[in-house]
């Protein structure tokens, strides 16, 4: 008790020590607090720790363009799945707080639950991406950079109206991409 | 105790080396006669090269058919289209439902019947795998000569 007392009076009490060196301190401890934090925002978003829950979704991934394809540019899950602007980033990363839960609930722990939840987890990531107009495709595929001349005909018809007019947006059509698709009789479109 | 070690040892050594002996064995009799199949003279030893990978044509407007009764040929690419218990790929533009809005042709009237030809509300079972039957074309050279002429009300 008397320990304690003793620590917090030392710091409440101004510091004998000078300015500078307090101010120093503080500067490194920054350094290191935003350093370890950024590390730990890189270390959630690659594909070995996604795979820890999401195995047998990242293993469909890999047969997909966003994988692999002719020109060697590859999305990984985050990409796709977690906001680049830091906002937004912060409020998904809060969110997935609650997927630790799932995590130690085992949710999601065998390929036979995946399977009977894969509905569920793929109703939401296109309802998140209906919200922010498809924000994590247009991150790479710029609507104002499109060449609809050298798009197919199909192609060009969709976004040349839809897509333009904003009555659509990218995952209205583009579902499935980079996963197979749940049981799709009841979505509109299929 | 060192002893059987090194018995064990030399054992193991001498059975790995017997194993890959039997693994390097020539094949005897690689000749095949000078016979040229489709794939060229190649002798049963070697292995030869991969044929380049053809392109399937991206996206161009209906194919016509050779004889009455084929299946249309898919004049576009169907790379990650889906067909599976979950979803169907191809009937999100072919389907009766959605062919006129999405200017694709429409699944013929027979893939609504049953085998014994009951007319089915939705596409039968037995017609749902689309590209068991209808499949993507590449610019491909026929391998041999071919004298196939189409019949006289296609020509």
């Amino acid at each position: 008790m008397k320990l304690i007392l003793k620590f917090w009076r030392k710091l409440t009490a101004p510091s004998k020590a000078a300015v500078g060196s307090v101010l120093a301190m503080g500067f490194l401890g920054g350094i290191i607090f935003w350093g370890a934090f950024n590390m730990g925002m890189e270390a959630t978003n690659t594909e070995e720790f996604c795979s820890a829950c999401h195995a047998p979704i990242v293993k469909e991934l890999k047969e997909t363009i966003h994988y692999s394809n002719r020109s060697g540019v590859r999305a990984i899950c985050s990409d796709c799945h977690v906001p680049h602007k830091w906002t937004d980033k912060i409020v998904r990363k809060v969110q997935a707080s609650n997927e630790i839960v799932a995590f130690l609930m085992g949710t999601i722990s065998t390929q036979e639950k995946f399977e009977a939840r894969r509905k569920h987890l793929a109703v939401r990531e296109w309802q998140r991406m209906k919200e922010n107009d498809s924000q994590e495709c247009r991150n790479c595929h710029n609507f104002e950079y499109m060449d609809f001349s050298e798009q197919g005909p199909r192609s060009r018809k969709q976004h040349s109206t839809a897509l333009a007019s904003g009555e659509k947006t990218c995952v209205d059509c583009h579902k499935g991409i980079a996963h197979q698709l749940p049981d799709m009789s009841d979505v509109p479109g299929w | 105790m060192r002893k059987l070690l090194a018995a064990l040892l030399t054992a193991g050594a001498l059975f790995s080396v017997s194993v890959l002996a039997t693994e390097t064995a020539e094949i005897e009799n690689v000749n095949n006669g000078g016979i040229a199949s489709l794939r060229g003279i190649t002798e049963l030893d070697t292995t030869r090269e991969a044929d380049e990978l053809k392109r399937v044509i991206k996206d161009r407007s209906p194919i016509d058919r050779d004889y009455v009764y084929q299946p249309p040929l898919v004049p576009h690419q169907t790379r990650h289209y889906e067909v599976s218990l979950n979803a169907n790929k191809c009937l999100s533009c072919h389907s009766w439902k959605y062919a006129g809005e999405m200017g694709a042709t429409k699944i013929s009237v027979t893939h609504y019947q049953s085998r014994e030809g009951q007319v089915l509300a939705d596409v039968s079972a037995s017609r749902y795998f689309c590209l068991q039957c209808h499949v993507t074309q590449v610019d491909a050279t026929p391998l041999i000569e071919n004298d196939f002429k189409r019949v006289d009300s296609l020509r």
